[in-house]
């Protein structure tokens, strides 16, 4: 078919302003937050389930891919429509439906930017954990989609851990509804945990029911600064086994810490190989206020050279922003980089720090390490320039044995990002035969004609 | 040699680092209002990127998309790797300008904006009768088809006009009023707040004069430059600025201070737009050292304590151009704190575009008028009586806001308000 009867029936869908074509504008679908770059063959933004639906059911008609998308921060190419296809980008959707306080529940479109929904369900003493660095610029159907993590992970678990139910668009257009306000539900298998990172290859997710928790009311945040990474690694077991369950424990090495320094000029001292951002958060002042004490004070026993405790709400943001804008303060040192989310067991930290320094030094490529040390889940960044077909083999080099290090220590490929495109290659070795090969026949008996994503994951 | 290397390319670095992250997603007005990743900073940057690397043309499609931009730069600060999406969008505007120069802008930004005594007389029937003249120049900024309600919208959003220009009724010379002189200041009087907002530029003089300034205001300054450069003819703002900075050169003042949050913007860029002439590089880059802001130059001196009372309550909008462009957000406040009897209510995001950009009304209505709502929303909720703004665009913008959502509500600049505690032009100024 025509492109221009493809967009006629689709603008029949979406509405003219709802269906785009443009150069300009396939260019900028052709990107998430990775190097991958691939344009669609058109971009389609609903405004409801309904819409989807139809969309899945004439995409199907068409023979044409479909690759959902949110805001386009990924980190895995998970979005990129890397063989051409259609992009239903589900920004439009972004309506709070319900906000239940009785039952701590919310309702919302997929679209909801995630920061947004956490403020408005903050104005009713509610909260939403799950926190990516992307919290700003990323979707709640894509957080869900990805499955995504963030600091407060450790206390708080992951995006899976607040699905309660969905609605999704299976092939062929069919809608489906899982879960509910029940807090207990054992009928049937656990089909939000089957959607909750699939990336998109099994259905478009529309619409989400969350399970929010009470704000806690305080919270204290420190940094720790460390003349040693292993030092750092130590503390935090420490802080773990002394039974203290802080919101967070993040892990930042030298390379990150000069970067964040570069770009923010918040102080830090640039000469110390880590830092530690540690907060404690709860719903009793004093027991958050013991809780970091504490955690300083075994901080210090463990080396810690610095503990700086934030003594006001702007202080302790900017700490945040610091650690938040690490991963894209990279951008100052190379032009590209990748960066990996490897998660390992936590007594495994020092050791993976220091295999990684190994890979860098072997192949003369710098890896930056920071991330949620608390629960084992490190983001080397391996920087370079795309532009020099060397550096780009070298890559690919340092990935595999990047990827191999974290299996021989009992880890993971991904933590947080998710497999996408990039993880693709490595699927095999992670997970083994059996489980890919059952993977694969649930992709199948959802998806029989491989329209959702293809070339993601598998 | 292709068309495209004989003009002035943005380098790499404006572009390449550029790790699609998506932050500036979080704060673009136009991504919010049309959640299209085309009408994004991230958006902008990678179009400009593959038109530059060859990928995609660089004709209207690619233009119409860096004229979407609103230039409030807030991608700019945001940006974690130091690219600034606002800065490359207006620099794509200068290449396609090269390529195909439009017909209408060279009797507009060199025939016309240059010349102040052209300009007094282009805008004669908008200021005898406010409103006859604004069709006329909607279409000289190109615009061809104006809708009923967005004339109406552009006509509410000039001010009662004074029928002089008070580039004509200003002094060259100020002299301190009932204070020792202390400085000598250059008065850089812009268009607008000579054509439109009359009152707003004296009353910026006589506060400097009741605080020891000589004020010199030359008559033949030119426009500053930015309605090019917004337009992709930054080649004029050169000669703008090389005639400014003779032109002042000659006063010998301490500091060149403006009341307009965009002339000093660009005044203060004078010195990068210059920086590759060997022979204007260092006087621009001195002229540019010496520019204030009025606020940010009052903030500066010791302040004779206003003796009059200000009844009411206000609110601030920062202009872009002045808390983004100059990093200038503390001093207005201050100046409205100093005052007694006024108490300043903040708004919600006092620091977010209210969609003016210059002409983004007239070029992009119904994202002006989104961006706008947000503001005046934000506003409303202060309950404030006055919205004090020192841009003469952000001043217009929010006269249409206030007049579409009935607000009940004066638009003023802060000098106005410290001037009345002064006392005002009480015969004494």
């Amino acid at each position: 078919m025509a492109e221009a009867e493809q967009v006629n029936r689709l603008a029949a869908i979406a509405g003219r302003d709802g269906v785009l074509h443009s150069p300009e504008d396939l260019v900028s679908y052709s990107y998430d937050g990775t190097f991958v770059e691939s344009r669609p063959d058109l971009v389609v933004l609903p405004r409801s389930t309904d819409e989807v639906s139809r969309v899945v059911k004439l995409a199907g008609e068409l023979g044409m891919p479909i690759v959902p998308r949110g805001m386009g921060s990924g980190l895995a190419a998970a979005s990129v429509p890397v063989g051409g296809g259609l992009v239903v980008c589900l920004t439009r959707m972004n309506r709070i439906l319900e906000i239940d306080t009785a039952n701590a529940t919310v309702r919302a479109e997929a679209g909801v930017i995630t920061a947004e929904l956490q403020a408005e369900v903050e104005q009713v003493g509610l909260f939403y954990p799950p926190d990516p660095s992307s919290i700003r610029h990323s979707t709640i159907g894509g957080n869900i989609a990805c499955n995504a993590g963030g600091p407060r992970c450790l206390k708080y678990g992951v995006t899976g851990d607040y699905v309660m139910g969905l609605t999704v668009v299976l092939a062929g257009g069919e809608i489906l509804r899982t879960g509910g306000k029940p807090v207990k539900d054992v009928t049937g298998y656990d089909m939000n945990a089957l959607f909750t990172g699939s990336e998109g290859t099994l259905g478009i997710i529309t619409e989400a029911l969350l399970r929010l928790v009470a704000k806690p009311r305080h919270a204290r945040t420190a940094l720790v600064e460390f003349t040693s990474l292993d030092d750092a690694s130590t503390a935090v077991n420490a802080i773990l086994r002394a039974g203290i369950v802080p919101a967070t424990l993040e892990l930042m090495d030298q390379t990150a810490i000069i970067c964040v320094e570069e770009a923010m000029h918040l102080g830090l001292a640039t000469d110390l190989e880590a830092s530690l951002i540690v907060e404690t958060d709860g719903s009793d002042g004093e027991t958050v206020v013991r809780e970091i004490d504490a955690a300083a004070r075994i901080c210090r026993e463990n080396g810690a050279r610095s503990v700086k405790v934030a003594q006001s709400a702007e202080e302790r943001a900017t700490l945040w922003r610091a650690r938040r804008s690490i991963s894209p303060a990279l951008g100052r040192r190379a032009p590209n980089k990748l960066g990996e989310d490897i998660t390992v067991p936590r007594s495994a930290i020092p050791e993976a720090a220091r295999r990684l320094r190994a890979i860098s030094e072997k192949y003369g490529l710098p890896i930056v390490i920071f991330g949620h040390a608390g629960d084992g889940n490190l983001h080397p960044n391996i920087l370079f320039d795309r532009r020099d077909p060397q550096q780009q083999a070298t890559v690919e080099k340092m990935v595999e044995e990047l990827f191999a290090l974290a299996l021989d220590l009992g880890g993971t490929l991904s933590g947080e990002h998710g497999v996408g495109v990039l993880k693709r290659p490595y699927l095999e070795r992670a997970l083994g035969p059996v489980s890919i090969s059952i993977q694969r026949k649930i992709k199948q008996a959802l998806d029989p004609q491989n329209i959702f994503n293809p070339g993601k994951i598998w | 040699m292709t068309a495209i290397d004989m003009l002035e390319r943005p380098p790499e670095s404006a572009y390449l680092n550029c790790i699609k992250c998506g932050l500036c997603l979080a704060v673009c007005p136009t991504y919010r209002e049309s959640l299209v990743e085309t009408q994004s900073p991230r958006g902008r940057v990678v179009m400009a990127r593959k038109g530059l690397e060859g990928e995609l043309p660089l004709g209207k499609g690619l233009t119409d998309q860096m004229y979407t931009c609103f230039a409030c730069m807030a991608c700019n600060e945001i940006c974690p790797v130091g690219i600034r999406p606002a800065d490359l969008a207006l620099a794509m505007r200068n290449i396609e300008d090269r390529m195909r120069p439009r017909w209408w802008k060279k009797p507009l930004f060199e025939g016309l904006l240059p010349h102040p005594g052209r300009l007094e007389a282009f805008t004669l029937p908008l200021r005898l009768y406010q409103g006859l003249g604004i069709r006329r120049l909607a279409y000289a900024l190109g615009a061809t088809r104006l809708l009923p309600g967005q004339l109406r919208d552009l006509e509410s959003q000039l001010p009662h006009m004074p029928q002089r220009p008070l580039r004509r009724i200003l002094p060259e010379t100020t002299d301190p009023i009932a204070a020792a002189p202390n400085y000598r200041v250059g008065f850089f009087l812009g268009c607008a707040q000579s054509l439109m907002f009359a009152g707003e530029s004296a009353a910026t003089v006589r506060v400097l004069a009741r605080n020891g300034c000589t004020v010199i205001t030359p008559r033949d300054v030119q426009c500053c430059g930015m309605p090019a450069r917004g337009y992709g003819r930054a080649d004029l703002v050169q000669a703008q600025a090389r005639h400014n900075i003779a032109l002042f050169e000659k006063l010998n003042v301490d500091a060149i201070i403006t009341d307009c949050a965009t002339c000093g913007s660009t005044l203060k860029e004078y010195g990068s737009f210059l920086s590759v002439d060997d022979e204007w590089a260092p006087r621009a880059k001195d002229f540019s050292a010496k520019v204030y802001d009025i606020s940010e130059f009052l903030a500066r001196i010791p302040l004779l304590p206003p003796p009059g009372r200000v009844e009411g309550t206000v609110t601030y909008h920062d202009p872009c151009h002045l808390r983004r462009a100059q990093g200038v957000w503390k001093e207005p406040r201050q100046l409205l704190e100093m005052i007694d009897g006024l108490e300043l209510r903040e708004m919600p995001a006092a620091d977010s575009c209210c969609g003016s950009a210059g002409s983004q009304l007239i070029s992009h209505y119904e994202t002006s008028l989104k961006v706008l709502k947000r503001k005046t929303d934000n506003m409303a909720k202060t309950g404030a009586d006055m919205v004090a703004s020192g841009c003469p665009g952000c001043q217009m913008q929010l006269s249409v806001g206030i007049r579409r959502q009935g607000l009940e509500m004066k638009v003023v600049h802060p000098i106005e308000l410290l001037d009345r505690a002064y006392g005002g032009g009480d015969g004494r100024g």
